[in-house]
């Protein structure tokens, strides 16, 4: 089970890394999303892959019965991807507020934007933060 | 004793959600925002005390066991890195007073503010691999907003970049932690220092590759470091000499972390790595500061450059060269941060942050001039100052194993950044404000009371530099023997177990 | 969104995934469920109203801010590891208080049901908080 699953977590992987390579910020954004689903998956996948029930303990037991899931990698990949939520969020709010004051997601177009020079009115309104 | 080690990270956590709840009152916020800093800095210099009287402190969150719970370790390094924190909260706080206009207030600057210093203390105290990824992330995304906070299109333009980077590594350091995790079974520091030598060697430097570009980024390392001025020249001076000061540095120590305590399997591979890598830095940086005429970009560039030197002392991997590298990451936390603060002030006075455009500080504030003098030339290395016994001792690690090319490039970059410093000094102080332009009204006294404060310890640390060379002596002990740092954390036998492995 | 079957049914919504999601946050202390999962619902219900009235109407239904939510939620949480202060243990030990209440029925009240009412309103603060970000023009 472990191989098909490698084999996954690299082709998500090679398609985040295209994608984050873009100059469009949307797509580096998806490309974020994609690389963030690997890794939590990579995880995964090094706890190794084994049948067994959830890692609860039933009431009156002091252990759990039979084989349980290793429950570690599970709660790791909990915690990140709570992270690799609130850190895409923040990407996406970054992408939405820089397109509405430079009015680009392209990378390139954005340095040349800001090297323009602007019209005074905008330059006042600049020194007003948003 | 484990509150101790826990207070760090605790205090500016609760202050944080303190200030949360109180954002609506700009006046409270400040004073226990500042208030707090104090505190925090006190109980700093605690535990660097208790540490260098009683060895390692180690406190085990709900007293779940190592390995099995998440240790918190404070040893000489972690414990001196949040001593550097909290002397670094003080002045920027105390900075920010004057500096931090109502609308960031508004949008939560103080609050963020002490999450971010959270995230740095937790990143120097936590003993396990996933938790420095969690404070890492912490520190990360109040960085993220602190360099954005207001939205100007500078500030976007380079906060695009900086998170981009920033994200992608931290994709890999995960990825990383969950190779490590496949391997051994373990994240706790010091169960991965008595299992790693025992799984395949090749793997494992795989793995320490793949940290070292997710910790290389995060440090700002050739040729990972594009994203540092391209964004750190936007936010308001106070968020900037916070950044300038530790962020790169908590790169530095995850390097310092993991390559002396982790991946010593095959340190002739990985180290030579590091040490071309910190030639690179140091010429790169220094060539990159030459061409720039704004000064917090000229700025930026140096802290790329003295990273090299940081990175140098590791890459040597002997008592001395690690002695040399700590002693140079608090002084050039300190000293970098007062320039970036000092540039503040300049830009206050003359109106810009241009070389071409500054210019008649000398003669209109001959007292800033001191402070810049102090800072400047010890970046540069003069005698007696900060920075001339850290690039001393770092340079003797080299001459004493004889890396001569290395010896080399660190004396050429000292020499250029004299050049670099001597440019700035002579643009905006020495020459006349340009025809036309005005000295401005005078800086309020907060604004010089921080940067008077980083330049007695400057001066301080280079006069009276025993005391710090014998903390930091210790400290690089500590790393060069790991069997210290696991008999604190899982006791003698696992200890033990590891000095039989590794003879 | 101007359309009377969201507005009528998202009225009726907010009220049942706001139970839903502290039902998910209680039930998280013995079986899967949780602060977190809990005010990710809580979140979404507020969410929905903002998408039904618009995110003003939302704001002025909550009363008072998502950061500050953020605020009480991280004082409860340290507040919860501060508990552990009292018994002279190490920070975030978990500390119980089981009342009985006759009958064999007992309320378990803990510090990690504390911790977990924090998280609650920490995830319902800053979710909201970007919700209402992106939402603003």
């Amino acid at each position: 089970m472990e191989t098909p699953l490698a084999v996954l977590v690299g082709v998500l992987f090679a398609s985040g890394l295209y994608l984050v390579m873009q100059r469009n910020l949307l797509r580096f954004v998806f490309g974020l999303l994609l690389l963030s689903a690997s890794v939590n998956l990579l995880i995964f996948t090094a706890g190794r892959v084994t049948r067994g029930t959830a890692p609860i303990i039933p009431e009156g037991l002091p252990t759990p019965p039979g084989d349980v899931a290793n429950a570690l990698p599970q709660a790791l990949v909990l915690t990140a991807i709570v992270i690799g939520f609130g850190l895409i969020v923040f990407a996406i709010v970054l992408v939405l507020r820089t397109h509405e004051r430079l009015g680009t997601i392209d990378t390139a177009e954005m340095a040349e934007r800001l090297e323009a020079p602007r019209p005074v009115a905008t330059d006042l309104e600049d020194e007003v933060p948003a | 004793m484990s509150w101790l080690v826990a207070a760090p990270v605790v205090l500016p956590l609760l202050t944080a959600a303190l200030l949360f709840v109180l954002q609506s009152r700009s006046e409270v916020q400040r004073v226990l925002s500042t208030t707090s800093t104090a505190v925090l800095v006190t109980l700093s210099v605690i535990l660097l005390y208790r540490v260098s009287e009683g060895g390692i402190l180690v406190a085990q969150f709900g007293e779940w066991r190592a390995p099995f719970g998440i240790s918190f370790v404070a040893d000489h390094l972690s414990a001196i890195m949040v001593v550097v924190t909290g002397v670094m909260a003080v002045a920027t706080a105390v900075y920010a007073l004057r500096d931090i206009d109502g609308t960031r207030e508004e949008l939560g600057y103080h609050p963020l503010f002490h999450v971010l210093l959270a995230g740095i203390n937790g990143a120097f105290l936590t003993g396990d691999l996933f938790n420095l990824y969690v404070w890492f992330e912490v520190l990360l995304i109040s960085s993220f907003v602190l360099l954005t906070l207001g939205n100007r299109r500078e500030q976007l333009e380079g906060g695009i970049k900086y998170v981009a980077v920033n994200l992608v590594s931290s994709m890999i350091f995960l990825g990383a932690i969950g190779l490590v995790y496949g391997l051994t079974g373990t994240l706790n520091f010091a169960d991965l220092a008595v299992r790693l030598p025992e799984a395949p060697g090749g793997l494992v430097t795989v793995i320490a590759m793949l940290f070292l570009v997710a910790f290389g980024v995060k440090a700002a390392l050739f040729p990972l470091f594009f994203w540092l001025p391209a964004s750190y020249h936007t936010p308001p001076l106070a968020i900037a000499a916070l950044f300038a000061g530790m962020l790169t540095k908590v790169g530095v120590y995850a390097l310092i972390r993991v390559f002396t305590l982790l991946f010593v399997h095959d340190v002739a591979y990985t180290h030579t790595i590091l040490l071309w890598i910190s030639g690179f830095t140091m010429l790169i940086g220094v060539l990159g500061a030459a061409a720039q005429s704004d000064v917090r970009k000229l700025l930026s560039f140096h802290i790329i450059s003295q990273i090299g030197y940081m990175i140098m002392g590791l890459a040597l991997y002997t008592p001395l060269a690690l002695l040399g590298s700590i002693f140079y990451i608090v002084h050039n936390i300190v000293a970098k941060a007062n320039l970036f603060l000092i540039a503040g002030i300049g830009r206050r006075l003359t109106g810009s942050f241009d070389l071409a455009r500054m210019g008649g500080l000398y003669r209109g504030a001959p007292f800033l001039s001191v402070l810049f003098l102090i800072s400047a030339f010890s970046l540069a290395g003069f005698p007696p100052l900060s920075g001339f016994w850290a690039k001393l001792v770092v340079v003797l690690a080299g001459a004493r194993v004889e890396a001569w090319p290395i010896v080399a490039v660190a004396l050429l970059v000292g020499l250029l950044t004299l050049y670099s410093m001597t440019k700035v000094w002579q643009a905006a102080f020495w020459t006349p404000l340009p025809a036309g332009e005005r000295m401005q009204e005078r800086p309020s006294a907060l604004l010089y009371a921080p940067a008077v404060g980083l330049a007695l310890l400057t001066l301080a640390m280079g006069l009276w530099s025993g005391p710090f060379l014998a903390l930091t002596e210790a400290a690089a002990n500590e790393l060069m023997d790991p069997s210290i740092y696991v008999r604190a954390v899982l006791g003698e036998a696992a200890a033990a177990a590891m000095r039989g492995d590794t003879p | 969104m101007n359309s009377i079957i969201l507005r009528t049914a998202s009225q009726l919504l907010l009220t049942i995934l706001l139970l839903f999601s502290l039902f998910l946050m209680l039930r998280g202390h013995d079986l899967p469920g949780g602060g977190f999962i809990g005010g990710l619902v809580g979140a979404a219900a507020v969410a929905l109203y903002a998408i039904a009235f618009g995110y003003r109407a939302a704001q002025a239904m909550l009363r008072i801010s998502p950061r500050m939510l953020v605020g009480v939620g991280l004082l409860a949480a340290v507040a919860a590891g501060f508990l552990a202060l009292l018994q002279g243990q190490a920070f975030l030990t978990g500390q119980w208080w089981i009342i009985g209440l006759g009958e064999g029925a007992e309320l378990k009240l803990s510090s990690p049901l504390l911790f977990d009412i924090g998280v609650y309103l920490v995830v319902v603060g800053t979710v909201l908080t970007m919700v209402f970000a992106l939402e603003e023009r």
